[in-house]
C-alpha cells in the first residue's frame, strides 16, 4: 500500500489527461519544480505556525495505515453474511457503518448500492474525486483520472471492459455520479461457490475495485463461470 | 463554472489505463504526500469551506487543470487560497489569530467529518417520483450540477433532505438547499443507442424546474 518516504517518483503520477507511467528518467535528477514548490510551501506553513508537524504525520498516518479498503471490505463481508445488516446497510448506510465505528471525514453521509442479478452498479465523480474515504481509503489515481471522469457516465460498458469487467446487455447499468456530499459505495454481488463461508473468508474476495463498481467480487471455490 | 474539472461525458481522453490494484501505492511521490497533509491540515484552521477548495482548483485555465495531475491541482488550489485569505500576514499580526490543530486535534476532526445535512426548515418542492428537468444554468461561480445533465429530464428517486448548498458555500455563505437525487436515461443523455444505462445525480433543489 505505501512507499517509503525516500522513494522520488516526481512524475509517476502525470497529468489528469494523459495518464502515462512511463518515467524514462533516472532517479538522481534535481528535485522537480513541484517537488521544490511543495517544499517551500510546507517550510513556510511550519516557520509560520500555521501547521504543525504532528498533525501532518498523523493526517498521513491516518490514511496510510488506517482508513483503506479493508474497512468497506468487512462491511461487504458482513452484510453477504448477516440478512438483517444487508438489509439495515441498504437502508440506512450511514448508521449502519457507524456502528461498526466507520465514521469520519468524506462518509459523513453514505448510500449503499446493491448489484444483483439485473442491476449493476458503478460510482464516479465526474466534477472531482469524491469518494467513500471511510469505507475506502484515498481514491487511485484511475479514479481520479479525466477518461474515468468523463466517459463512466457516457460509455459505462467500455469502461468497464477496460477492467475486463463484462456486463450482460440485459444488466440495467446504474452510474451514480457523486456530486453532492453523500458517498455511494457498491455492494458487490455474493460470488458462487461460497457456501458456508465464514465473513473473513469472504472478506478476502472484496477487492477495492469491486466496491467501486469497476470489477467483480473475487470468484468462491468452485467458481466454473 | 462548467470549467476543465466539468468532464463527465467529454470525449478524446482514451482509455482509462488503472494501475493493478494490488500494486498502486496509496501516494506515487512524497511531494503528493506532503501537499496531501498540508491541504487537509490548513484546512482544519476554518478559513475555507470544501466547496471554496473544490472551486479555487476549478477556476484555473482549463488547459492547465487538465495538464496538471491531481495532486497539483491541490497545490494550484491551496497557493491561490492562502494568498487570497492572506494567512500568512493575519499570523504574523497576530500569533493567536487560529487555533492550529496538533496531532490529537488532527485525528479528532478527521473522525468527527463535517456533516452537511441541515435541519429541514422548508418544505422539499419535489418528491420521489416526479419528473424534472434540469435548469440550463451558465454562471460563473462554484456549482456542483454538470453540464451533461442541464436541459435533461430526470426523475426523482431519494431526497436526502436540507443540505449545505454549494454555490453558496463556495462565497463563504453557509445556506442549506434541498438534496435530491435523480435517475437520467442514458437515451436521454446520450442518445437512442445508449439503452440499458442510466446516470444518477445529486442535484439541489434550485438546479432543477418543472418540465413545462
Amino acid at each position: 500500500m505505501t512507499v517509503s518516504p525516500s522513494r522520488k517518483q516526481p512524475d509517476a503520477e502525470s497529468s489528469l489527461s494523459t495518464m502515462s507511467h512511463e518515467h524514462d528518467h533516472d532517479h538522481t535528477d534535481p528535485p522537480s519544480d513541484i517537488e521544490l514548490r511543495v517544499k517551500a510551501l510546507e517550510s513556510l506553513l511550519l516557520e509560520k505556525g500555521l501547521v504543525k508537524q504532528d498533525a501532518l504525520n498523523a493526517i498521513i498516518e491516518t490514511y496510510e495505515h488506517q482508513v483503506g479498503p479493508k474497512n468497506g471490505a468487512h462491511v461487504v463481508a458482513k452484510a453477504w453474511s448477516d440478512l438483517p445488516f444487508k438489509q439495515a446497510l441498504l437502508e440506512n448506510a450511514t448508521a449502519t457503518v457507524a456502528d461498526l465505528g466507520y465514521v469520519g471525514r468524506q462518509g459523513e453521509h453514505l448510500t449503499v448500492v446493491e448489484n444483483t442479478l439485473d442491476i449493476h452498479n458503478l460510482v464516479v465523480c465526474t466534477l472531482c474525486s469524491c469518494y467513500p474515504w471511510t469505507l475506502l481509503g484515498l481514491p487511485p489515481v484511475w479514479y481520479k483520472s479525466a477518461p474515468y471522469r468523463a466517459r463512466a457516465v457516457s460509455e459505462p460498458r467500455a469502461v468497464l471492459y477496460e477492467f475486463g469487467t463484462v456486463v450482460p446487455e440485459h444488466k440495467d447499468i446504474r452510474v451514480w455520479d457523486s456530486t453532492s456530499e453523500m458517498r455511494y459505495l457498491v455492494l458487490p454481488e455474493r460470488p458462487a461457490g461460497t457456501k458456508g463461508w465464514s465473513e473473513s473468508q469472504l472478506q478476502a474476495l472484496v477487492t477495492r475495485n469491486s466496491m467501486i463498481g469497476v470489477e467483480l467480487a473475487r470468484p468462491g471455490a468452485e467458481e466454473v463461470k | 463554472m462548467n470549467g476543465g474539472h466539468d468532464l463527465g461525458g467529454r470525449q478524446g481522453f482514451g482509455t482509462v489505463n488503472a494501475e493493478p490494484e494490488s500494486e498502486e501505492p496509496l501516494f506515487h511521490a512524497e511531494w503528493e504526500r506532503r501537499i496531501f497533509a498540508l491541504v487537509l491540515a490548513t484546512g482544519m484552521l476554518g478559513q475555507w469551506s470544501i466547496d471554496e477548495s473544490r472551486h479555487a482548483r476549478e477556476r484555473q485555465n482549463p488547459a492547465d487543470y487538465l495538464r496538471h495531475s491531481y495532486y497539483e491541482n491541490w497545490l494550484v488550489g491551496l497557493e491561490k487560497l492562502l494568498e487570497e485569505k492572506d494567512l500568512v500576514a493575519r499570523i504574523e499580526q497576530d500569533a493567536q489569530c487560529f487555533r492550529v490543530p496538533d496531532a490529537a486535534d488532527a485525528r479528532k476532526i478527521l473522525r468527527k467529518g463535517d456533516p452537511t445535512l441541515l435541519p429541514d426548515s422548508t418544505q422539499p418542492r419535489f418528491r420521489s417520483g416526479d419528473r424534472l428537468r434540469v435548469a440550463k444554468r451558465q454562471q460563473a461561480g462554484h456549482t456542483r450540477v454538470p453540464t451533461y445533465v442541464q436541459g435533461a429530464n430526470g426523475t426523482v428517486v431519494n431526497h436526502y433532505g436540507t443540505h449545505i448548498y454549494p454555490d453558496q458555500n463556495a462565497t463563504g455563505q453557509r445556506a442549506g438547499a434541498h438534496l435530491y437525487c435523480l435517475r437520467f436515461e442514458g437515451s436521454e443523455l446520450w442518445g437512442s443507442e445508449s439503452f440499458s444505462q442510466s446516470v444518477y445525480v445529486d442535484l439541489w433543489e434550485p438546479y432543477l424546474e418543472e418540465i413545462r
